[in-house]
């Protein structure tokens, strides 16, 4: 029965999830027994391993549940949206556009002569919505005129591109030591969201899902297309603006907070259709969530025991799914 | 009764004007064929009927009703469409596009009732498609896929129907079957349908009224007939 299947699948994600953040924990510089992070987080044991856990550790474990959380939620939507399997948030430019804002910010940090901590978190947030909002609106706007999304696919690659470019220039002209937070930022990090950051972190993320709860009957009836769905009854341009709003919320904070991590909203959705072998967005949607939640934690694992940046390993599990999902379509067609 | 009534409509696809000043009347239950040549203006005409397309001049009435004043969840329960547009999506069941068809009648989630259910096995039945409910929609032929989309405008239960070249795709059993189909739910179930067709002979057969697009002129026409007839087949005469 798929109904119990479904059922099993959501409670052994949630299971997969609580294991590997014990694991995620444990892993890092010093190794910490899972007996003593449960110990740690209950206030008990050493003092010194208690402020790691909570505040170094626990901090980073959940900027991955989020970061999955939300880069799997803003792909699908995308995907759903734009009809295309290859769709993400990295691949239609809008975590570049999020890349553009907060180069803007840092590098323009000594020029606005911003001191204060919660204003340039705050600043880079705000601006790296501002950033994805315009490639969106550009994106939605061209796709209105264009009706090959494979073009709109590639227009979006190429302004990626055309944003990296216009990056550099930046880089060029920014200084020394805002060129070097630039460029930590854009390797990507989960360990530098800590205290005030992952509470406004924590409140976009919600935010931005729950926005996307709404999304979920239009976003069904898209997937036989938008003459089919009006058809049906959707309002077609407020569900638009709702998942575009919903993405760029999503998208655009964890870009702010973690640097521009890939493949992780393309590459998700696909693992979650194929184990939840469903089109449905009432199932996906969660689903993805889960799945996107457990991916990252993988993800940073792998990142903490080989010594290398986020993004990096994203890119290594992204990319072969990536590969799969356009083997499968020709094969399809 | 008055199903379908366009008010002096010009209609343009692009910049090519198709219909300038345009008028034309479906009655209640009729099953009607839109004929005429490759970019005659059929689709087009469909587009503006069910409320995607908006003529430049003149007015549509559905059931009594300015298509432009309605919302897309009223204008949901009156009329059902079926495009040209092939569904091909992976991981999803034929049972769950027929069950999007009670979109208009299903709350902000989309959760299905117990009647709903049964709407959607009604549907699947009709269309002779009850065993092919849990197959999914990339691993089926195109008259199977194009039966499914039909059993999804019937779940949605609206006194028209609309389809643009519902037959295309098909072999000629499957022609007829949609053909006879098409017809049985006008006489049957009182549904007020307009396709558009290539399929002239099939059209003639089964339609009480045959709408014929020739050069910017829309005619509504007889198809029983003689003299109307004719008129038909010679749009579509080879030039000799």
């Amino acid at each position: 029965m798929p109904r119990n299947r479904n059922i099993l699948l959501f409670t052994l994600a949630v299971l997969a999830i609580l294991v590997l953040m014990v694991v995620d924990m444990a892993t890092g510089s010093t190794h910490i027994a899972p007996r003593e992070i449960l110990n740690a987080l209950l206030g008990r044991g050493d003092a010194s391993i208690i402020t790691i856990v909570r505040e170094i550790r626990l901090s980073r474990a959940l900027t991955a549940l989020m970061s999955g959380a939300a880069l799997s939620a803003a792909g699908l939507m995308m995907q759903t949206l734009f009809r295309n399997p290859l769709a993400g948030p990295h691949v239609l430019g809008i975590t570049s556009g999020a890349s553009l804002g907060v180069a803007v910010f840092i590098l323009g940090i000594p020029a606005f002569g911003i001191s204060s901590v919660l204003f340039k978190s705050l600043g880079m947030v705000g601006a790296a919505w501002i950033g994805s909002a315009a490639i969106i609106m550009l994106l939605v706007a061209l796709s209105s005129r264009i009706k090959d999304i494979m073009v709109i696919l590639i227009l979006g690659i190429m302004l990626g591109s055309g944003i990296d470019a216009i990056i550099q220039i930046l880089q060029y002209f920014g200084s020394e030591a805002s060129l070097k937070s630039y460029v930590l930022w854009t390797m990507g990090s989960l360990g530098d969201v800590t205290g005030r950051e992952l509470a406004i972190l924590a409140i976009a993320v919600v935010g931005g899902l729950a926005l996307s709860i709404p999304s979920v009957k239009p976003l069904n009836l898209l997937l036989l297309g938008e003459d089919y769905a009006k058809s049906m009854g959707t309002d077609v341009r407020r569900a638009r603006i709702l998942i575009f709003v919903s993405t760029t919320i999503l998208a655009g904070s964890i870009t702010a907070f973690c640097g521009p991590i890939g493949f992780i909203g393309l590459a998700v959705p696909h693992i979650s259709r194929m184990l939840w072998k469903t089109a449905d967005h009432r199932v996906l949607l969660p689903a993805s969530v889960l799945t996107g939640m457990a991916t990252m934690l993988l993800c940073d694992i792998a990142s903490k025991s080989l010594a290398l940046p986020i993004n990096t390993v994203t890119a290594l599990v992204g990319i072969p799914v990536l590969i799969m999902v356009v083997f499968k379509n020709q094969f399809v067609k | 009764m008055i199903m379908i009534r366009l008010n002096d409509i010009t209609l343009s696809h692009g910049s090519l004007r198709l219909f300038d000043g345009c008028s034309l009347e479906i009655a209640a239950g009729a099953c009607t064929a839109l004929v005429g040549r490759n970019g005659s203006g059929k689709s087009t005409l469909l587009k503006a009927i069910c409320g995607n397309l908006r003529p430049q001049k003149g007015t549509i009435e559905i059931a009594g009703k300015d298509v432009s004043l309605l919302k897309p969840a009223e204008l949901a329960r009156l009329v059902a469409m079926v495009s040209t547009e092939r569904v091909r999506v992976a991981n999803l069941r034929c049972v769950d596009v027929v069950a999007m068809g009670r979109a208009p009648y299903t709350n902000w989630m989309g959760r299905l009732q117990p009647a709903d259910y049964e709407k959607v096995t009604d549907a699947l039945r009709q269309v002779n498609m009850t065993g092919y409910a849990e197959r999914t929609m990339d691993k089926m032929s195109d008259g199977e896929c194009q039966r499914i989309m039909i059993a999804r405008a019937l779940a949605q239960e609206t006194p028209i129907m609309l389809l643009d070249e519902p037959t295309s795709f098909l072999d000629v059993p499957g022609r007829r079957q949609i053909a006879d189909l098409l017809a049985s739910l006008a006489g049957g179930m009182g549904k007020t349908i307009l396709y558009s067709t290539h399929e002239i002979d099939l059209a003639v057969k089964n339609c009480t009224q045959v709408i014929l697009i020739d050069g910017g002129k829309v005619q509504s026409l007889d198809p029983k007939n003689a003299k109307e007839r004719e008129r038909i087949d010679s749009v579509f005469r080879l030039p000799l």
